[in-house]
């Protein structure tokens, strides 16, 4: 090889560079950024394509919806960080009153800022178990029997997790007369019973649908149904329990950045069409609840069978702001209970 | 003269032949094992790849492929390894050529510095600039009083793939060029080439093959980097995903088929690689031997 040769390669090494440096990304007249947690991919997805045509017939603008998802807790910190989120749509109320507290970017009063305390829809968690159902899984109490696995993500970093971990506390508070130290012992049994925490619901549903691990998953109602179709209802069953845990998972706009932004009009417009018939339809089809199921016909409604659902708001809890620290703060509860596999 | 060379070489060589050949058996067997292991845990994942990004036929691969996500994660990934890999090229022929040409104080440091990216967790090297320029990092409200996006942008991405990529091209040339010596510069200068001259006409073709090793090996990691660009990507479809992270995405959606075909680009740019390397070395192979003295 000679000078001339390698003198060549540089010279397209340099040549390459440009080119890609000049390619930028194009943008629409507007564009806002949604970040969400994880089992709202599909839903956002049909959303969106549904709230990008209603903007051009109302006002003739063309607005692009960008996208990103991932664990709940994770979004609240990117976003604390600096990720240019113009809305949250996240899994719980604790993730948004972080962004609240830690970054100041969400007023503190965003709860009032939409129906229903800013939920536009609501889920709730149900388990997933393997075809006909061998372990004869029923209830809360199956999951700490010897010999069950059971796959749920970490409280920690997941929010459908936590969801998860109250449901199962409401179950064991009803059923010891209200006994912490025995709500404690139930919730172990059934940490004890878990192989793997993953860090997400997603990661969860991956874990048990597609690896083939544990009998049962606690689950995102949606995302139970979501891996009933992908993988086809010859391999897996939905079992409700008689009681679960009311989740709602709120939505936000990020005040500091849509002003920044000079997005605030469709950025508001894009969480209050939300609760308009045609959204709640879509999200009733994704198999969440929709907080005005009055406007959606019946037919578009799953038909699920009737659960308790106990709130967040119960006296059980008190709320996020109570209920965040006390069980999953630092030395709260689960850091008592769980001990990982050895 | 020729008998006593002989006579002194021939029990040496006895001795050293001995105590290296082993039994035929042993030989197959060792050879069986190193196969068997190369199939198991590289060949096998790798075909694998493959069929699962063809499961559905051609037409799906190809329609996955054609996605516009994932043609922007692609573009992204380009563009990405566009501007670290030249970055780091001439970062390391000036960090070898500083190293293995000057002596100077705090030279070890610089040595040990280099090496830091790869012993330091990729998730690390991305949180650091997270701590730097995320909002509540150091020079997050400089940044955003003047308007300027660095972390969940492609200034981030870039940032962290270069820090996780920038010692293979100078661990590349620092042995090479410290193995080389000044004697050729020296000369080229006694003749009366100026600096410039001496670097494009004298150093740099003695390094080439060491520079393009380096080159092939730091375009390898941008392209495939994961956890340091996850930490400061945002993960927004279509504009801060890159190849690896859009694998995930698209697996964590049950879309088996266009996750795999997405890795099946990443698989097939690490074969190219590895065959542009391989028809190198047999096209050039001596020449190499000779610039990098083994």
């Amino acid at each position: 090889m000679t000078k001339p040769h390698f003198k060549k390669l540089f010279g397209a090494l340099v040549a390459t560079s440009i080119q890609f440096g000049t390619l930028g990304f194009a943008f629409a007249d507007t564009t806002i950024l949604n970040v969400s947690y994880d089992p709202t991919r599909e839903l956002y997805k049909a959303y969106d394509e549904a709230f990008v045509a209603h903007w051009k017939a109302e006002t003739g603008e063309t607005v692009t919806i960008q996208q990103s998802h991932g664990g709940s807790g994770a979004q609240a910190r990117a976003v604390i960080d600096g990720l240019d989120a113009d809305v949250v749509t996240l899994a719980l109320e604790g993730d948004i009153n972080a962004i609240v507290t830690k970054s100041k970017k969400i007023n503190p009063d965003w709860r009032k800022k939409f129906e229903n305390n800013s939920a536009p829809y609501t889920s709730t968690i149900i388990f997933l178990v393997r075809k006909g159902n061998p372990k004869g899984i029923k209830d809360w109490s199956d999951l700490v029997k010897d010999g069950v696995q059971v796959i749920t993500p970490n409280p920690k970093t997941s929010g459908g997790a936590r969801w998860n971990y109250l449901a199962a506390w409401a179950y064991a508070n009803a059923n010891d007369g209200g006994d912490e130290a025995k709500n404690k012992e139930f919730v172990g049994k059934l940490y004890a019973n878990a192989p793997v925490l993953d860090t997400g619901a997603r990661g969860s549903t991956v874990t048990f649908a597609q690896k083939g691990i544990g009998d049962v998953l606690i689950g995102w109602e949606n995302d139970a149904y979501l891996a009933l179709n992908e993988f086809g209802a010859d391999n897996f069953e939905i079992v409700y329990p008689p009681t679960s845990i009311l989740a709602e998972p709120p939505v936000a706009i990020v005040d500091a950045n849509v002003d920044a932004k000079g997005t605030r009009k469709v950025a508001e417009a894009y969480l209050g069409w939300l609760y308009s018939k045609e959204a709640q339809t879509i999200i009733a089809k994704n198999h969440y609840r929709p907080a005005k199921p009055e406007l959606v016909d019946a037919a578009d409604i799953p038909k699920t069978p009737e659960i308790k659902l106990i709130s967040i708001d119960d006296p059980l809890f008190g709320g996020w702001k109570k209920a965040q620290p006390y069980h999953f703060g630092d030395g709260g509860i689960f850091d008592q209970i769980y001990k990982p596999a050895q | 003269m020729a008998d006593p060379v002989i006579k002194s070489y021939e029990p040496h060589h006895e001795s050293r032949s001995a105590a290296v050949t082993e039994s035929r058996p042993v030989q197959l067997l060792l050879m069986a094992v190193a196969f068997a292991f190369l199939a198991i845990f590289l060949l096998l994942p790798l075909i694998i790849v493959f069929h699962e990004a063809l499961a559905k036929g051609f037409g799906a691969y190809t329609e996955s492929l054609s996605n516009p996500d994932t043609r922007s994660a692609i573009r992204l990934t380009l563009l990405v390894a566009a501007i670290a890999v030249p970055l780091n090229v001439v970062f390391g022929i000036s960090a070898a050529w500083a190293i293995a040409k000057f002596e100077f104080k705090g030279k070890a440091f610089l040595t040990t510095l280099i090496d830091l990216p790869f012993s330091v967790s990729p998730v690390i090297s991305g949180l650091v600039y997270v701590l730097l320029f995320g909002a509540q990092g150091l020079f997050g409200e400089w940044l955003r009083a003047h308007g300027i996006q660095i972390l969940f942008a492609v200034p981030g991405i870039v940032l962290a793939t270069v820090f996780v990529t920038f010692p293979f091209v100078a661990r590349e040339l620092i042995p090479l060029m410290q193995e080389q010596g000044n004697g050729d510069e020296e000369a080229a200068l006694s003749l009366g080439a100026n600096g410039w001259q001496t670097f494009w006409y004298v150093t740099l073709p003695n390094v080439k093959w060491g520079l393009l090793y380096g080159v092939l090996l730091c375009n390898a990691r941008s392209m495939g980097e994961f956890g340091a660009v996850s930490v400061v990507s945002g993960h927004i479809r279509g504009l801060t995903n890159t190849m690896p992270l859009h694998v995930e995405i698209l697996y964590n959606e049950y879309n088996a088929v266009g996750a795999f075909a997405v890795a099946s680009l990443l698989a097939g740019l690490a074969l190219v690689t590895l065959v542009l390397k391989t028809l190198l070395e047999m096209r050039y192979g001596a020449e190499i031997a000779a610039t990098r003295g083994h």
